[in-house]
C-alpha cells in the first residue's frame, strides 16, 4: 500500500463529501468521518514500521531532470503528526456536526475541512521539500477557505485575507529557503538533507537560507511580529479554530523546525534567531491573552504564546529541549483543542463569547464547566495534568544558560510567562463559570447536545491520562518522534510527576502562586492595558501597509494605463517597430536582403487573385466607416486567404479558413445589428496620416522580413514528422497526425481555450436584453419577412447532406484533408444555416441540446483518451492504432487518436454554436420587444 | 511568387495596423482579423513556398510541403476565431453598458 494514499485520500474524499451532501444534511459529516477513518486505516500498516524506528519512503519519479520526485516518507515525527491530524480531525468532524446550524452548508464545510486535512498530512509525510512546500501552500489556501467560511461576514473575509497574505508571504520565503537548501545539499530529499547537517552549517549560503526558512516557519506558527493574523482568524467557525490552531495549521511551523532540526540547528545564528523570537512571542502573547475579553481571543493569544514556548525549546537546541518541544506539541494539541471546543459550546448555548457578559455558568452547564476546568488547568501547568509535565521540562531546560552573563534572564522570563498563563487560565474559568449570576445573556444557557461533548470528554480524559501516567501512555510515541527529530538516540529522560525539590519545581510553584495573585489584582492592570493597546495595534499597521500597497499599485496602473485602447495600441505598435528597426539596421553583421534560394515563377491566376486580395483589403480600410460594406469586403479577403492556402499545398488550412470565414462573418453581422452602423470620422487629418505612416511602415517591415526569409534556404524538423507519421501515428495526413498525436497536448490546450472563449461569451450574453434598431442607418424599416420560405425549405433539405459531409470529413481526417477542427466547423455552419433560415426558436425546439454539455463532453473525451494511455503505462496522450477487417466495408483503420479528434470535433461544434445561438437569442428577444411595442 | 506573397502579407499587416488604431470597437475588431490573416500567412510561409505537394503521405512522392507550420496555423485559425468572437461580443457588451463604442479614452461613460 502506497504512502501517498494517506495524504491523497482526504482530497479524493473532499469531492465525494461535496457530492453526497446534496442527498441530505448530515451525509457530509458521516462521509467525512468515513474518509478520515479510511486514512487512519491506511496509516496503520506503516505505523508499525515507523514505531520500530524505520523510515518508510515511497517515491515516484516526477521530473527526474530537476531531481524532483513525488516522494512520501513516514518516520516517528511524521507518524505523530499524522495521528494528531487524523484523530483530532475525527473529533472535530463529530463536533462540527452539532456546531453548524441548519443554515450552514455542510457539504462545503466538510469538503474544505478534508482538503485542509489532506494538505496537512502532505506536509507531515513529504520526503521531497518542494513537494512539502506545495502542501504547505495548500494549507494556506484551504485555511483561507475555512476561515472565510461565513463569507457574508466582513470580519471573516478580512481575517481570511490577512491569514492568507501573511502565511502565503511566508510560503514564498520558504520556497526561496528550500531552493537554497537544495542548492547547498544537491538534493531536495529530506533523507539527504538530514544527513548533511555539517555541510549545510558550514556553507556560505547558510545564513540567508536559514532566515528564509525561519520566515516561513514563523509566519505559519504566528510568531512575533507575524502573530497578528491568528487572532483575526478567530472569525472562523469554532470547529475550524479548534482544528487549525491546536493540532494543525499553526503547528506546521513548529513541525518544520522539528523536521529540519538536525540539519539547521546547532549554530549561534539558529540559537539567537529562534530563541529570541520564541521568547518574545511566549511572554508578549501570554501577557496580551490576560486582557482579551473574547473567549476565543484569549485562546488565540494563549496559542501564540504556547507556540512561542515550543519555538523557544527548539531554539535552545539541546536534545532534551527538542524532546520537550515534541512533548509540548502533543500536550498543547490536546488541551487547546478541548478548550476551543468548550468555548464553542459556551458560545453556542449562550449566544456570546464576551467575558464581560458571561458569568456564573456553573449552575447551568456544570458538566461543560468541569471539562473546561480540567483543560484550563492543563494549560496553566497544574500538576497531575499533561501541560504540567512538558512545562516542567521546559523550565528545567531554560536553566542551562544560567551560568552565562545575563543567563538568569531566560528562566526569569519563562517564569513570568508561566505567571501570565496561570492568570489567563484562571480568568477563563473564574470569569465564565463563577463570579456571580449571568444577567443579560442573549440565550438561556443550558447543556449542549450529548454528543457535542463527547470529543471534549475524550480529549480531557487524555489530559488526565497523560498527566498521571505519562510513561504508560505517551512515552512510546514521544520516544520514536523525538528520535526522528534528533536523527539519533533519545536522551535519558524520566516522564514522572515528581522529580524531587528542584529549581524547575520551584519555578512552577512561583508561576502558580504568582498567577493567582496577578489575577486577584487584575483591575488596575486592565486600565493600564487599555492605554497600551491603542499604542500598539498590529492589525492597524497591517491594514495601513496593505492600503499603501494598493495605492502604489493604483498609481503605477494609472501612469501606464490612460484608459485608452487606441493610445495603448499605438505605444505597443510603435515599440514593436522600434525593435524591428533596431534589428534590421544592426551593423554587427553583413547581410543581403535577398537570399540565394531559387524563386518560383508567377502565374497569371495567382497574380489575379493577389490583386483581388490586395484591392479588397485596401477597400476595406478605405470604406471602413461603412460597416456593412467593409464586412463584406473583409469576407472577400478571407476567401482570398484560403485560396492562398490552397495554392501553397495546405488543403487543411484552406478548408478551415473557409468555414471559419463563414462563421466569423455571420457572427459579426449579428453583432453589427446592435452596434452603430457607421463609424463617424473622429480622428483628425493629422492623426490619420500618422496612423497611415505607421501602418505602411509596419507593412513594409513585415513584407521585407517575409521576403528575406522566403529567399533563404532552411532546414526543417519536418522530416521527422513526415517519416514517422504513417508508421508511428498510423495516418497519412501529416498535419492531422501532428495535431492529434505528435502535438496532441498542445491541441488539448487549444480546444480548452476555445471552450473557455465560448463559455465566456455565454456568460456575457446570458440575460442580456436589448432592443435593436427598428430601422437601418438610412431610415428604412427592416423587412418583416424574417424567414423567407424558399431559403427555409432549402436549408432543411441541405442539412442531412451537410452533416453527412462533416462526418465524412471527420472520419477521413487522419489520412486525407479533414479532421475534428474542420468537421466541427462544417457541422456548425450547417446548423447555423438552420438557425438563420428558420429562426432560433424553431431550430432550438428541434435541437434541444445544451451546448455547454457538448463542450464538456468534448473536453472529457479528449482528456480521457489521453488518460487512457496512462492505464497501459504509456505517457499522457500516447496514441495507438490497428487495422480491423469489417465485412462489406473492408479494411478499416481504428486509431485512438480518432477518439481524441472526436473530442476536438465536439468542442468546436459546441463552442461555435454556443456563441452564435446566444447572440441569435438576443436578436430574437430584441425582435419580440419591438413587436410588443408595436402592439401597444 | 515569393515577392507576391510578401506583398500580400505586408498589405494585410498594414491594413490591420491602421484599423486597430481607430477609435471605435468595430474597426478595431476588423483590424485584429486582418492581423490574424497576416500572422497566419506569415507563419505558413515560414515553411517556404511549395506548390502542388500537400503533406499527405503517398507512394512515389519524395517531396512534401512542411507540415509543421500548417499544423500550427490550423489551430491558430480556430483560436483567432474564438478570440474574434470574444472581442466582438465584449465590444457589444461594452457598447450596451457604456452607451458608446469608443476606445479612444476621450469618451468615458
Amino acid at each position: 500500500m502506497n504512502l501517498s494514499l494517506i495524504a491523497l485520500t482526504p482530497f479524493l474524499g473532499a469531492g465525494f463529501v461535496a457530492a453526497i451532501s446534496r442527498l441530505g444534511r448530515l451525509h457530509a459529516a458521516w462521509g467525512s468521518g468515513l474518509v478520515t477513518l479510511i486514512a487512519l486505516l491506511l496509516l496503520f500498516p506503516h505505523a508499525t514500521d515507523a514505531f520500530t524506528g524505520q523510515v518508510v519512503v515511497h517515491s515516484i519519479s516526477w521530473i527526474p531532470m530537476l531531481g524532483m520526485d513525488f516522494a512520501f516518507r513516514l518516520d516517528g515525527l511524521g507518524l505523530l503528526f499524522s495521528l494528531l491530524i487524523l484523530c483530532i480531525g475525527l473529533l472535530i468532524i463529530l463536533y462540527a456536526r452539532y456546531y453548524l446550524s441548519d443554515r450552514d452548508d455542510m457539504g462545503r464545510f466538510y469538503a474544505y475541512l478534508l482538503m485542509f486535512m489532506g494538505s496537512m498530512l502532505g506536509i507531515a509525510t513529504s520526503e521531497n521539500v518542494i513537494q512539502l512546500l506545495i502542501f504547505w501552500e495548500l494549507t494556506s489556501l484551504s485555511s483561507f477557505l475555512l476561515i472565510s467560511y461565513w463569507q457574508t461576514r466582513h470580519e471573516s473575509r478580512s481575517g481570511a485575507r490577512m491569514a492568507l497574505a501573511v502565511t502565503g508571504g511566508g510560503g514564498l520565503a520558504l520556497l526561496g529557503g528550500f531552493l537554497l537548501l537544495g542548492q547547498i545539499v544537491g538534493s531536495y530529499n529530506l533523507t539527504d538533507i538530514l544527513a548533511s547537517g555539517d555541510l549545510i552549517r558550514s556553507h556560505d549560503l547558510y545564513l540567508p537560507m536559514l532566515i528564509l526558512v525561519l520566515l516561513g516557519a514563523f509566519t505559519k506558527s504566528a510568531q512575533f511580529p507575524f502573530h497578528f493574523w491568528l487572532p483575526n482568524a478567530m472569525a472562523a467557525p469554532t470547529p475550524v479554530s479548534a482544528y487549525l490552531h491546536s493540532a494543525t495549521m499553526v503547528k506546521a511551523g513548529v513541525f518544520l523546525l522539528a523536521r529540519l532540526f538536525p540539519a539547521l540547528s546547532g549554530t549561534s545564528a539558529w540559537f539567537w534567531l529562534v530563541c529570541i523570537t520564541g521568547l518574545v512571542t511566549l511572554v508578549v502573547a501570554a501577557y496580551i491573552a490576560m486582557f482579551k475579553h473574547d473567549l476565543k481571543g484569549l485562546l488565540a493569544y494563549s496559542t501564540i504564546s504556547h507556540l512561542g514556548l515550543i519555538t523557544l525549546l527548539f531554539g535552545i537546541g539541546t536534545p532534551m529541549a527538542a524532546l520537550a518541544g515534541v512533548f509540548h506539541i502533543i500536550n498543547h494539541a490536546i488541551f487547546k483543542a478541548s478548550l476551543f471546543m468548550a468555548a464553542g459550546i459556551i458560545h453556542h448555548e449562550t449566544g456570546t463569547r464576551d467575558m464581560r457578559i458571561l458569568r456564573g455558568l456553573w449552575r447551568y452547564m456544570p458538566h461543560t464547566a468541569l471539562l473546561a476546568m480540567v483543560a484550563a488547568a492543563s494549560m496553566a501547568g497544574v500538576p497531575l495534568f499533561n501541560g504540567f509535565l512538558s512545562k516542567e521540562m521546559f523550565f528545567a531546560e531554560t536553566l542551562f544558560v544560567i551560568n552565562q552573563p545575563w543567563g538568569w534572564l531566560l528562566p526569569a522570563a519563562a517564569t513570568l510567562a508561566g505567571i501570565f498563563a496561570v492568570a489567563y487560565s484562571l480568568r477563563f474559568i473564574h470569569n465564565v463559570f463563577f463570579d456571580g449570576e449571568p444577567t443579560d445573556l442573549p440565550k438561556q444557557p443550558h447543556e449542549p447536545p450529548r454528543f457535542m461533548k463527547v470529543p471534549v470528554e475524550i480529549l480531557v480524559a487524555l489530559c488526565l491520562l497523560v498527566g498521571i501516567f505519562p510513561a504508560l501512555t505517551v512515552e512510546p510515541i514521544l520516544a520514536v518522534a523525538a528520535s526522528s527529530v534528533l536523527q539519533g538516540p533519545v536522551p535519558e529522560h524520566d516522564l514522572a510527576i515528581w522529580h524531587g525539590f528542584n529549581t524547575a519545581l520551584f519555578m512552577s510553584i512561583t508561576a502558580l502562586v504568582g498567577g493567582v495573585i496577578l489575577y486577584l489584582i487584575r483591575k488596575p492592570l486592565f486600565v493600564f492595558q487599555e492605554h497600551m493597546e491603542k499604542l500598539l495595534d498590529f492589525k492597524a499597521l497591517f491594514d495601513f501597509l496593505i492600503e499603501k500597497l494598493f495605492h502604489l499599485a493604483n498609481t503605477v496602473t494609472h501612469f501606464l494605463d490612460k484608459q485608452s485602447l487606441q493610445r495603448m495600441l499605438f505605444v505597443f505598435i510603435l515599440f514593436m517597430m522600434v525593435l524591428g528597426i533596431t534589428g534590421m539596421t544592426a551593423t554587427d553583421y553583413n547581410y543581403n536582403l535577398t537570399g540565394e534560394r531559387s524563386i518560383l515563377p508567377v502565374d497569371g491566376v495567382s497574380l489575379l487573385i493577389a490583386l483581388v486580395l490586395v484591392m479588397a483589403a485596401v477597400s476595406t480600410v478605405v470604406l471602413h466607416r461603412q460597416r456593412l460594406i467593409s464586412l463584406v469586403l473583409l469576407g472577400t479577403v478571407g476567401l482570398g486567404v484560403s485560396l492562398v492556402f490552397v495554392k501553397f499545398s495546405a488543403p487543411d488550412l484552406a478548408l478551415t479558413q473557409l468555414s471559419v470565414e463563414v462563421v466569423t462573418i455571420v457572427l459579426m453581422l449579428l453583432a453589427l445589428y446592435f452596434l452603430p452602423q457607421q463609424s463617424p470620422d473622429e480622428s483628425g487629418k493629422w492623426l490619420r496620416s500618422r496612423d497611415a505612416i505607421i501602418a505602411m511602415a509596419a507593412g513594409c517591415g513585415v513584407a521585407l522580413l517575409a521576403w528575406a526569409v522566403l529567399t533563404r534556404p532552411y532546414r526543417s524538423i519536418a522530416d521527422y514528422f513526415l517519416e514517422n507519421s504513417l508508421p508511428g501515428g498510423g495516418g497519412t495526413n501529416v498535419v492531422n497526425v501532428i495535431l492529434v498525436d505528435f502535438r496532441g497536448y498542445d491541441t488539448l490546450g487549444e480546444i480548452t481555450v476555445l471552450a473557455l472563449a465560448g463559455l465566456g461569451i455565454y456568460a456575457m450574453l446570458e440575460h442580456l436584453k436589448i432592443a435593436g434598431a427598428s430601422h437601418d442607418s438610412e431610415g428604412r424599416a427592416w423587412d418583416k419577412d424574417l424567414h423567407p420560405v424558399i431559403m427555409a425549405s432549402f436549408a432543411r433539405l441541405l442539412l442531412p447532406l451537410a452533416l453527412l459531409v462533416s462526418v465524412f470529413i471527420l472520419l477521413r481526417g487522419h489520412n486525407l484533408p479533414g479532421g475534428g477542427f474542420i468537421a466541427g466547423l462544417i457541422t456548425a455552419v450547417a446548423l447555423v444555416m438552420q438557425y438563420l433560415a428558420n429562426g432560433v426558436i424553431w431550430t432550438q425546439a428541434r435541437l434541444p441540446i445544451n451546448m455547454q454539455l457538448v463542450i464538456g463532453f468534448g473536453l472529457l473525451i479528449a482528456t480521457a483518451t489521453g488518460l487512457a494511455s496512462w492505464i497501459f503505462g504509456y505517457p499522457f496522450l500516447t496514441s495507438t492504432f490497428s487495422h480491423i477487417h469489417w465485412p462489406v466495408i473492408g479494411e478499416f483503420e481504428l486509431a485512438s487518436a480518432m477518439a481524441f479528434d472526436l473530442g476536438v470535433y465536439l468542442v468546436v461544434v459546441g463552442a461555435t454554436l454556443l456563441i452564435l445561438i446566444y447572440l441569435g437569442l438576443v436578436h430574437h428577444q430584441s425582435h419580440q420587444m419591438k413587436a410588443r411595442k408595436r402592439i401597444r | 511568387m515569393e515577392l507576391l506573397i510578401a506583398i500580400i502579407v505586408g498589405v494585410l499587416t498594414a491594413c490591420g495596423v491602421y484599423l486597430s488604431l481607430r477609435g471605435r470597437t468595430f474597426p478595431v475588431v476588423l483590424g485584429l482579423t486582418f492581423l490574424s490573416y497576416a500572422v497566419n500567412l506569415f507563419l505558413l510561409i515560414m515553411g517556404r513556398l511549395t506548390i502542388g505537394s500537400p503533406p499527405i503521405i503517398s507512394e512515389n512522392v519524395m517531396h512534401y510541403a512542411d507540415p509543421l507550420p500548417q499544423a500550427l496555423v490550423l489551430t491558430a485559425i480556430v483560436i483567432s476565431f474564438g478570440m474574434t468572437a470574444f472581442v466582438i461580443v465584449l465590444s457589444l457588451k461594452a457598447f450596451l453598458e457604456m452607451g458608446n463604442d469608443q476606445v479612444d479614452g476621450k469618451h468615458k461613460p
